[in-house]
C-alpha cells in the first residue's frame, strides 16, 4: 500500500499509477447492430487519489467502470491494475454498486456480509472479527451486526456495502453512483463517510457519478466524459482545501467555479461536443 | 447509468471463451433429437432390454397403427371432454367461490383454516369413493379432476382478491357502487392474472387426474388405453400411448401460457407470479 | 385481533363442517354413507392394530426416500441446467416435454423394468417429483440477481462459496415452491403406485376395503390419507418458514416499501 501522505496538497507527477486506462474501446454487439459504447479512453488514477468520473447520463460510465472491475472484456486496448492486466475481477479490488438493495446478500445478516470477501481471502478468524468490527464501527453501523439488509434503510444498506468493501483491505475501490438512489440527508452524510474513509486509510478511489456537485466536492480531480461513444473530454483539478465540509467547502467561490465549469463541460457533452482530436 | 446501453448487449464474457452461440429453437431442435436417436439406438445397441424399450421407431409405427384405429381417435376425444368439462366446472366454482369468499373479509378469515386444511388432502383418496358411486363411468373421473383443479383455481383467485388496491376498493364503497359493480370494476380487473395463473395451473392439474383416473379407475380414455396396452403386453403401443398423453400436455401448456400471457398483456399490474 | 378470536375464526368452519357431517349421516342407513361416528369409531381399530407399521410406515418411508432423492437430483440437475445457457437451450423442450407427460402413466412403464416392488414405487415418485423441482431450480437459478452476481465475482468468490452462498440460497425460493408441489405429486403417486401393484402400503389397504365392500373401513383410508396430506404439509411449511425466513422477511419489506 501506498506511504504517501495523502494529504499532501500537490502531488508529483511521478507517483506511482495505481490504475492505468489506455485506449479503452467497447462496442457491443447485438443481432445485426452493433453499438459503441465508448470509442476511446485513456487516462491514469495514481495510488491514493480520490477521482471522480462524471459525464451525461448515457455516456457509458457504466460500461467503462465495468470494464476496470473486470467484469466486462474491453474490445480493444486495456486496464492496467498495479501493474497487471485486468482480465477479470482482480484481487486487490472492491465495488460499491449503485443497486445497495441488490448488492447485499439478503440471506446474510449485515455481519456475515461483511465477512464472506474475508473468509474467501482466508483472512483468520480473530483478524477477521477485528475488520468486520471496525469496517462497521466507521461506519456507523456496529448495532445492527445482526439485522438483515431489508430491515434497514437505504442509506444504511449502503453503508453496509461500503463497510465490506473496506473490511476488504482493498487498494482500488470502485463506486459506481453509489448514492444516486438516495435521499439527500443521507447523501451528504455518506459524501463527508467517503472522504473520511479515504483519506483515513489511504485507499485510491475511483468514484462515478452523474450529479457535478458531487463530483466536485468529493474528487481530488474530476474527468469529465463526453457523450456515447466515450472519450475524455476534460480533466479538471480540483484545488479546494484538503478540509472539506457540506457546509463551508460548498460555499468558496473556487467551489462555484470549479463547479459551473465542470456543468459547462457536461451540458457541451450533452449536446455531442467532443475534443479536436 | 447506461442501462439503455448495457441492457440487451451480453453483460459478461470472458474473450476467447465466447463463441457465437447458436440460436435457441436450434439447440432445441438438436436436443430433441439427441433424445430421440438415444431412444432408438439405446434398445437396439443392447443398453436396455428392447423388450422394455422399444427403439422409437417401433414406438411411431405402433403410433401409426393406433391412429388407423376408431378406437384411438375415440380415447383421445373422451379424454379431451373430460378434461374440458373437469376444468370448466372447476373454473367456474373456483373463480365464483374464491370472489365470493375474498371479497367478504370474515368469511375468509373464517375459511382460511379449511382451506389450508383441505388443500393438501391428495385427489386420489377420493378415488375408492368415487368407484363406489360411479363405477367406471366417466364421472368418476370428473370428481377427481373437479376436485383437484378446483383448489389450484380457488387459491389463486383468493391471491388476486387480496391484492385489490384497498383505496380503489374504499373508492368504490364511497361511491356506492353495488355489489356487483364493485366485483366487475374493482375486483375482477386486479384478479383476472391471478385467475389466468389459475388456469394454467388447474388446467395442468386437471389433465394428469384425468389420465389417472383413466388409468386406476378404468373409465374411458387414453390413459385406459395405456391400461390396456400394458396388461395385454403391447410395450410399443403404450410408449406410443404415453407420447401422445405428453403431447396433449405441452399442448395444453403452450395454449394455456399463451392465454395467460395475452391477459396480462394489456394489464397494468406487472407482478411476479405467486407460486403455489 | 385478540387470541380468542383467532382461535374462533380458525376452527369455526372446520367444527361446524365436521358436526355437519355428523349430524347429516347420524343414523344413516345408507350403505355408501355410514354415519360418521360409525366411521369414528372403525378409525382407531382399523389402522392402530397394526396396519400403521405394516402399511402407512411402509408408504412414507417410500415416499420419504423417493422425495428426497428427487430433491437432491432436481436441485443438482437444475443447477446445472440453470448455470449454463447451452445446456438450457439444448434440454428446455426435451424437459417440456417430460414435464407434461401425467407422471402416473409412469407406473406402467416403470413395472417394466423395475417390477412391483419397492423399487420401482420408490422410482415412481422419484421421476413424478424431480420435474417440479428441477424446472423450479433451473428459473431460480436463471433469476438470479445480476447485481449479485457481480457482487459474488467482484470478491472473487471461489466457484464452491459462490455454490452455496449465490446459487443455491439466491435460488431457494425458487426451489421450495418447486419442492412443495413435487410433495402434492409424491403423495398422488405413493398411493397409486399402491394401488396399481403392491402387497401393502395405504393405497393398497384403500383398495382392498372397497373391493370388500368394507365401506366404513374405506372412510377411515380416505381420512388417513387426508391427514397424511395435511400433516406432510404442516411439516413441509415448518421447515420452509425456517430456511426462508429472510425470503418472507424481504418480501414483507418489499411490500411496504
Amino acid at each position: 500500500m501506498t506511504t504517501t501522505p495523502i494529504g499532501a496538497a500537490a502531488r508529483p507527477e511521478t507517483a506511482t499509477a495505481m490504475l492505468d486506462v489506455r485506449g479503452l474501446k467497447k462496442v457491443y454487439e447485438g443481432r445485426g447492430r452493433t453499438v459503441e459504447a465508448v470509442r476511446d479512453l485513456t487516462f491514469t488514477v495514481g495510488s491514493g487519489e480520490l477521482v471522480c468520473i462524471v459525464g451525461p447520463s448515457g455516456a457509458g460510465k457504466t460500461t467503462l467502470l465495468r470494464c476496470i472491475a473486470g467484469l466486462l472484456d474491453c474490445t480493444s486496448g486495456e486496464v492496467v491494475l498495479e501493474g497487471e492486466k485486468v482480465t477479470g475481477p482482480p484481487p486487490g479490488m472492491a465495488v460499491v454498486f449503485q443497486e445497495y438493495g441488490r448488492s447485499l446478500f439478503p440471506w446474510m445478516t449485515v455481519r456475515q456480509n461483511v465477512e464472506l470477501p474475508l473468509k474467501e481471502k482466508k483472512v483468520p478468524k480473530a483478524e477477521r472479527r477485528r475488520l468486520v468490527q471496525e469496517a462497521l464501527e466507521a461506519v456507523g453501523l456496529s448495532e445492527a451486526q445482526d439485522a438483515h439488509p431489508f430491515q434497514l434503510s437505504g442509506g444504511m444498506q449502503q453503508r453496509v456495502a461500503i463497510a465490506r468493501a473496506v473490511a476488504y483491505e482493498p487498494h482500488l475501490l470502485l463506486m459506481d453512483e453509489p448514492f444516486a438512489a438516495v435521499d439527500a440527508q443521507t447523501r451528504a452524510d455518506l459524501e463527508d463517510l467517503v472522504r473520511s474513509l479515504w483519506k483515513r486509510l489511504g485507499v485510491t478511489v475511483l468514484f462515478v457519478t452523474h450529479d457535478i456537485d458531487e463530483a466536485v466536492y468529493l474528487g481530488r480531480r474530476v474527468i469529465v466524459l463526453s457523450s456515447s461513444p466515450t472519450v475524455v473530454l476534460e480533466e479538471v483539478t480540483v484545488d479546494l482545501p484538503d478540509e472539506r465540509d457540506q457546509l463551508t467547502t460548498r460555499s468558496l467561490p473556487r467551489f462555484a467555479e470549479l463547479r459551473g465549469h465542470v456543468y459547462e463541460l457536461v451540458q457541451q457533452a450533452k449536446s455531442g461536443h467532443r475534443p479536436a482530436s | 447509468m447506461t442501462a439503455a446501453v448495457t441492457a440487451g448487449a451480453p453483460r459478461r464474457g470472458q474473450g476467447g471463451r465466447r463463441h457465437r452461440a447458436l440460436p435457441a429453437w436450434l439447440l432445441g431442435l438438436i436436443g430433441l433429437a439427441g433424445l430421440v436417436a438415444v431412444v432408438e439406438l439405446a434398445p437396439r445397441a443392447g443398453l436396455v432390454d428392447a423388450r422394455y424399450l422399444p427403439p422409437f421407431s417401433q414406438m411411431v409405427s405402433a403410433l401409426a397403427e393406433q391412429a388407423a384405429t376408431a378406437e384411438f381417435w375415440q380415447a383421445l376425444l373422451e379424454t379431451l371432454r373430460g378434461w374440458a368439462i373437469g376444468l370448466s366446472i372447476a373454473m367456474v366454482a373456483g373463480v365464483a367461490l374464491g370472489i365470493l369468499i375474498g371479497g367478504i373479509p370474515l368469511v375468509r378469515a373464517a375459511l382460511n383454516s379449511t382451506i389450508e386444511f383441505l388443500r393438501p388432502i391428495p385427489s386420489v383418496a377420493l378415488i375408492p369413493l368415487a368407484v363406489l358411486l360411479f363405477g367406471t363411468d366417466m364421472r368418476s373421473t370428473l370428481l377427481l379432476v373437479v376436485y383437484a383443479s378446483f383448489w389450484q383455481v380457488l387459491v389463486q383467485v383468493l391471491y388476486g382478491v387480496r391484492d385489490v388496491d384497498p383505496v380503489a376498493r374504499e373508492t368504490a364503497r364511497s361511491y356506492r357502487f353495488r355489489p356487483l359493480t364493485q366485483v366487475r370494476t374493482v375486483i375482477w380487473p386486479t384478479a383476472l392474472p391471478y385467475v389466468m395463473t389459475g388456469f394454467r395451473l388447474g388446467a395442468a392439474v386437471a389433465l394428469i387426474l384425468e389420465i389417472t383416473g383413466e388409468l386406476i379407475i378404468g373409465s374411458p380414455g387414453l390413459g385406459k388405453q395405456i391400461a390396456v396396452a400394458q396388461t395385454s403386453g403391447a410395450v410399443a403401443s403404450m410408449y406410443a400411448l404415453v407420447i401422445v398423453v405428453g403431447l396433449i400436455g405441452v399442448v395444453v401448456n403452450v395454449i394455456a401460457r399463451a392465454t395467460e400471457r395475452r391477459a396480462l398483456r394489456w394489464h397494468p399490474s406487472i407482478r411476479r407470479e405467486v407460486s403455489s | 385481533m385478540d387470541a380468542g378470536r383467532k382461535i374462533l375464526l380458525l376452527l369455526a368452519v372446520p367444527v361446524l363442517l365436521i358436526a355437519a357431517w355428523w349430524a347429516a349421516t347420524a343414523g344413516s342407513t345408507n350403505f355408501f354413507w355410514p354415519p360418521l361416528a360409525q366411521i369414528a369409531g372403525t378409525f382407531g381399530e382399523t389402522w392402530f392394530t397394526g396396519r400403521f407399521t405394516a402399511d402407512v410406515l411402509p408408504s412414507l418411508a417410500r415416499l420419504l426416500v423417493g422425495y428426497l432423492a428427487a430433491v437432491v437430483l432436481g436441485v443438482g440437475l437444475g443447477t446445472a441446467i440453470g448455470s449454463s445457457r447451452t445446456l438450457r437451450g439444448l434440454l428446455e423442450p426435451v424437459l417440456e416435454f417430460f414435464r407434461a407427460i401425467p407422471s402416473p402413466v409412469l407406473v406402467p412403464i416403470l413395472m417394466l423394468f423395475a417390477g412391483i416392488g419397492n423399487e420401482m414405487k420408490v422410482l415412481v415418485i422419484v421421476s413424478g417429483c424431480v420435474w417440479p423441482v428441477l424446472l423450479n431450480t433451473v428459473e431460480g437459478v436463471r433469476a438470479l440477481d445480476e447485481v449479485l452476481r457481480d457482487t459474488a465475482r467482484c470478491y472473487r468468490l471461489r466457484r464452491r462459496s459462490r455454490l452455496i452462498h449465490l446459487v443455491l440460497r439466491g435460488a431457494s425460493p425458487q426451489i421450495a415452491a418447486g419442492a412443495r408441489q413435487a410433495l402434492s405429486i409424491g403423495i398422488i403417486l405413493m398411493v397409486i403406485s399402491e394401488m396399481f401393484a403392491a402387497s401393502n402400503g395405504v393405497g393398497f389397504t384403500i383398495i382392498q376395503f372397497q373391493r370388500s365392500f368394507a365401506i366404513p373401513q374405506m372412510w377411515t383410508g380416505i381420512i388417513m390419507l387426508g391427514l397424511i396430506g395435511i400433516v406432510l404439509s404442516l411439516i413441509f411449511r415448518v421447515v420452509e418458514a425456517r430456511l426462508l425466513s429472510w425470503y418472507t422477511g424481504l418480501r414483507m419489506s418489499q411490500r411496504e416499501g
